[in-house]
């Protein structure tokens, strides 16, 4: 079963840390940094070609964590492939035990590395979670035939963005997902409190009820967190956190490090959420040390 | 209207090499519209071409370029022209429906774009992909089909800022504009209530339909 779902639904402090494969075939430093992660995280993303770059397979990845004994988080996004595509990938996931997957959009191959190739969007995310519940629930596939055997059952997660305008607009969209059959949140990046507070009272309000997971980068400069709030849609770094890295001048990724910790600790002290998801963009082997500045030691 | 560009003239005489005397068809609807392949066009199109050493037999301008029966009878004086190929200057459908009509290689001259809106004479907007199941009632008349870059049905995608999409920053969210229209109109409560996903099954190309089949 999977380990986040374990940790969700027996109220623990849940823990993910995403990674993204190679551009390539040596899974080597993904592999070394996911035993950095061992019995710190309770789960490991593996992003699907995230910002449409291309990277060896999601699946691929899981399967090598999977075969460490670690557990892994299958992200499935819907750019590049059919309802065919994505069932296919989730059988075989399945096989080797990997059951806690993630639905999303997926990032438009436009703003990728490889422009040309054919943005697919046969399922959005929404679609993704339906397909993937109608299988649990029916045994079925995506043509409404039986497949053979067991059918598997999953952990569903969807995304959030908290600094989303307008947010009646988000909230119509989380609440679709969680009746699509969303079992967790993972949000884009926190790092303003107070304007995740007022998201999560917000979702209350809506009657949604799903454990969520704030979304933590460590940012490694001033200039990161500037080129993030001017690029990147659904990141708001407040003006505080950026003059805090400016001031650490060289050490802005350890205050980056810092600031992060400083998040995880106090989500987790104010019990703000169900747990944090860990984004770290390459540098996945800082997280342990971020979670230790957080206070958050192996777990036994 | 369906909105056509031109191709390049270096590629539209690199299609014709080995042709020198040249027939041209336009179409006096959209691609006039679209300044593509109105007599205007037509006109200028001879000039280029025989500046570039070919000879322009005949130059017709159909009403309809996508209508079979019509262009049969307007292409009439291709027959005896001499034309050793033909450069349609209307959309796809009207260049293969002359295709269709003349014995003779037939070649674009427009690349064809979308179907879109005239916002004013010479501006066009894409505003319908022709996908056989519009939405357009449960997203206050604006297609997100067509105007999501991703063409998303159920609601949006993270990817916008300040409205505008992070795939191209001068195109608007369509499901903020969408947002928008359902609350100025009343009818928020249709906001991302989706009902099941959209199949493909029934979009399989090429599609036909036929009015005078008899109704049962």
């Amino acid at each position: 079963m999977s380990e986040l779902r374990k940790a969700l639904e027996t109220g623990v402090f849940a823990v993910t840390a995403e990674m993204a494969p190679p551009k390539g075939c040596d899974f080597s430093r993904q592999l070394a940094a996911a035993e950095l992660l061992r019995g710190r995280v309770h789960a490991v993303n593996v992003t699907d070609m995230q910002s449409a770059c291309l990277k060896a397979s999601s699946l691929g990845l899981c399967i090598h964590l999977r075969l460490a004994g670690l557990d892994p988080i299958l992200q499935i996004t819907g750019r590049d492939r059919s309802r065919l595509a994505i069932l296919g990938d989730v059988l075989s996931a399945a096989s080797f035990g990997i059951d806690t997957v993630l639905a999303l959009t997926g990032d438009h191959p436009a703003v990728g590395d490889c422009r040309e190739s054919k943005p697919v969007y046969d399922l959005d995310s929404t679609g993704i979670l339906r397909l993937l519940s109608r299988m649990e629930e029916t045994g079925t596939d995506c043509g409404g035939n039986p497949l053979s055997g067991p059918t598997p059952g999953l952990f569903k997660g969807a995304a959030a963005t908290p600094a989303y305008e307008p947010r009646l607009l988000q909230l119509s969209r989380l609440r679709q997902k969680a009746e699509a059959g969303a079992q967790y949140i993972q949000t884009q990046g926190v790092f303003d409190l107070d304007q995740f507070r007022d998201f999560l009272e917000d979702v209350d309000r809506a009657g949604i009820q799903l454990p969520i997971m704030a979304g933590i980068i460590p940012l490694k400069s001033a200039g990161m967190a500037r080129f993030m709030n001017r690029s990147v849609p659904g990141i708001s770094v407040p003006e505080e956190t950026v003059a805090r890295l400016d001031a650490a001048g060289d050490r802005g990724q350890q205050a980056g490090m810092e600031l992060a910790a400083e998040l995880i600790a106090r989500i987790r002290e104010e019990k703000l959420c169900a747990g944090v998801h860990i984004m770290a963009v390459g540098a996945e082997r800082n997280v342990p040390e971020i979670l230790e500045m957080a206070g958050m030691h192996p777990f036994s | 209207m369906i909105v056509t560009r031109k191709k390049p003239p270096e590629e539209i005489l690199s299609m014709l090499e080995g042709a020198k005397k040249i027939a041209l068809v336009g179409c006096g609807q959209c691609a006039a519209a679209c300044q593509t392949g109105g007599g205007k066009e037509l006109e200028e199109m001879t000039s280029f071409l025989e500046e570039n050493g070919k000879e322009v037999v005949c130059a017709i301008l159909p009403d309809e370029c996508c209508h079979k029966l019509l262009v049969k009878r307007d292409l009439k004086p291709l027959r005896d022209s001499g034309a050793e190929a033909v450069l349609g200057l209307a959309c796809g459908d009207g260049v293969q429906t002359v295709a269709d009509n003349a014995a003779l290689p037939v070649y674009p001259a427009t690349d064809t774009v979308f179907l879109g809106q005239i916002e004013r004479v010479g501006i066009f907007h894409e505003y319908c992909r022709m996908c056989g199941d519009c939405v357009l009632g449960r997203t206050g008349g604006i297609c997100p089909v067509t105007r999501c870059a991703k063409g998303l049905v159920n609601g949006p995608c993270g990817g916008q800022k300040d409205g505008k999409c992070e795939v191209n920053p001068e195109n608007d969210c369509a499901w903020v504009l969408i947002y928008r229209r359902l609350e100025a109109t009343g009818q928020l409560d249709k906001l991302c209530r989706t009902g099941p996903d959209r199949g493909h099954a029934a979009a399989a190309h090429p599609r036909h339909i036929n009015l005078r089949e008899k109704k049962s």
